[in-house]
């Protein structure tokens, strides 16, 4: 059984582990390290529960090695938050009821995180084309796009702010 | 939703890659940005003893613009296509191919020219390279050779990159004279895939008539193909709705159609015809 050591950094702190080549990234965060945020739905690249970002761009967890993301840095949905405040993004969904059960929110998240660098004032049609590759059983994606929105708009003000 | 048991190996150059090709022989199967093989190890399609990672060869990445043609390297990502402002004047037509493709995040990973040595029978890119009349360079043990796109696409998830060959940069020459190009898809509304897409380009004369047009369907038959008699028949004319219904009318023709549970081989046939009007009448509204 080929195993690799690995360095990365994961939500800001250093991690170094040995993984065996066909481990994938998301047991890897779940089982080895505990960050039971990152959700696994369909394993099959399709519902994006399993959303993290890699080197800045959201990826699917569950279709990558963790042996590919040696020396990258991953960010979790709990690296989100910091100091205790939610993030934007994590406030507009629970201040538009962005969820029912929750399953597909950590993965919702970071998608959110990485449309709002690309394009951050999204229009309605542009938050939904961003999210084809997040699927949710619950809500209807009426109030996830609301809470994108409502996102998108406070941190184009807290940026307007800093100016 | 684990794969067999296999060892990977991290390449650092294409000279590092192609040796550990050779060594590995037919164990070996080349990762790039996975978003393809991955699922097929996954389900056990795929079992290879080893899997060659290229994906942090830098020379392999980026686009560049030399004079008459701009080089796509393999390892570009769908994302760096879609978002890129290099492309965006010259070749409209592949942010509004990649931005179609999959999901963001299949987008940030999956590469484009991944996708072209993958041939899937409904990719996406391998309809926009034979209408672009891409050039695909491939390195192996025997050195570098180029090949048309019109020559890559042998069969179903068959192209011409040999085992212990990489695809390496992909040439797309710029159009002197007026040109317009459009991709216009029918989504699978599950998968994303094409269930049928057409890629048109389009050159007009200082008269207004069609001077040049390459035209390309994918998803309709095991292999993205050239639609030659909507070509031919558009040439010398005008790009008028009409002109482009009759020639789109004959698209399809000698194709051997694939059907499955969500499309038949007839619906195929008529989608294509739909849609070659639809990509060359859209390639025609957007010459420059």
């Amino acid at each position: 059984m080929a195993t690799h050591p690995i360095n990365l950094t994961i939500n800001g702190k250093a991690q170094q582990g040995a993984v065996e080549s066909r481990r994938l990234l998301v047991h890897y965060l779940r089982d080895d390290l505990g960050l039971t945020g990152t959700h696994i739905g369909c394993e099959t690249s399709q519902c994006g529960a399993c959303t993290v970002m890699l080197n800045g761009n959201a990826v699917k967890s569950c279709t990558l090695f963790a042996v590919q993301a040696d020396g990258a840095e991953i960010m979790t949905i709990e690296g989100l938050s910091k100091d205790g405040e939610l993030h934007p993004i994590q406030e507009g969904f629970w201040e538009e009821h962005g969820l029912q059960c929750g399953f597909c929110t950590p993965g919702m998240i970071m998608s959110t995180v990485d449309l709002l660098q690309k394009n951050p004032n999204p229009d309605e049609h542009e938050i939904r084309h961003a999210l084809h590759g997040n699927l949710c059983r619950c809500t209807g994606y009426q109030h996830i796009v609301k809470s994108i929105q409502y996102a998108a708009n406070k941190m184009q003000g807290a940026t307007a702010a800093a100016d | 939703m684990i794969p067999s048991e296999f060892d990977y190996v991290k390449a650092g150059s294409v000279q590092e890659a192609l040796g550990l090709l050779q060594q590995h022989g037919d164990d070996a199967k080349v990762l790039a940005g996975g978003h393809s093989l991955v699922p097929m190890l996954k389900l056990r399609l795929a079992n290879p003893a080893v899997l060659v990672d290229i994906s942090g060869i830098s020379e392999l990445k980026g686009i560049t613009s030399g004079g008459d043609k701009v080089t796509i390297g393999a390892l570009t990502t769908h994302n760096d296509i879609e978002h890129s402002a290099e492309l965006k004047n010259s070749f409209p037509i592949l942010a509004e191919a990649a931005t179609l493709i999959g999901d963001p995040m299949v987008r940030n990973r999956g590469t484009f020219g991944g996708s072209l040595a993958h041939a899937d029978p409904a990719g996406d890119w391998p309809a926009v390279a034979l209408a672009l009349g891409a050039q695909m360079h491939i390195t192996g043990p025997g050195g570098e050779r180029t090949v048309a796109a019109d020559d890559f696409f042998i069969d179903i998830l068959t192209s011409d990159v040999q085992p212990g060959e990489l695809l390496t940069a992909i040439d797309l020459p710029v159009s002197s004279g007026k040109v317009g190009m459009s991709y216009q898809k029918f989504s699978h509304p599950a998968s994303g895939y094409a269930v049928v897409g057409v890629a048109a380009t389009v050159t007009v004369d200082g008269s207004g008539n069609c001077a040049s047009a390459r035209v390309a369907v994918t998803g309709a038959g095991a292999k993205a193909t050239r639609l030659t008699s909507v070509e031919d028949a558009l040439v010398g004319k005008p790009l008028t709705e009409e002109n482009v219904a009759a020639a789109a009318g004959t698209a399809g023709d000698g194709i051997d159609y694939l059907g499955d549970i969500y499309a038949s081989e007839e619906y195929r046939a008529h989608l294509v015809k739909v849609f070659a009007k639809r990509a060359v009448l859209a390639a025609a509204g957007n010459i420059k």
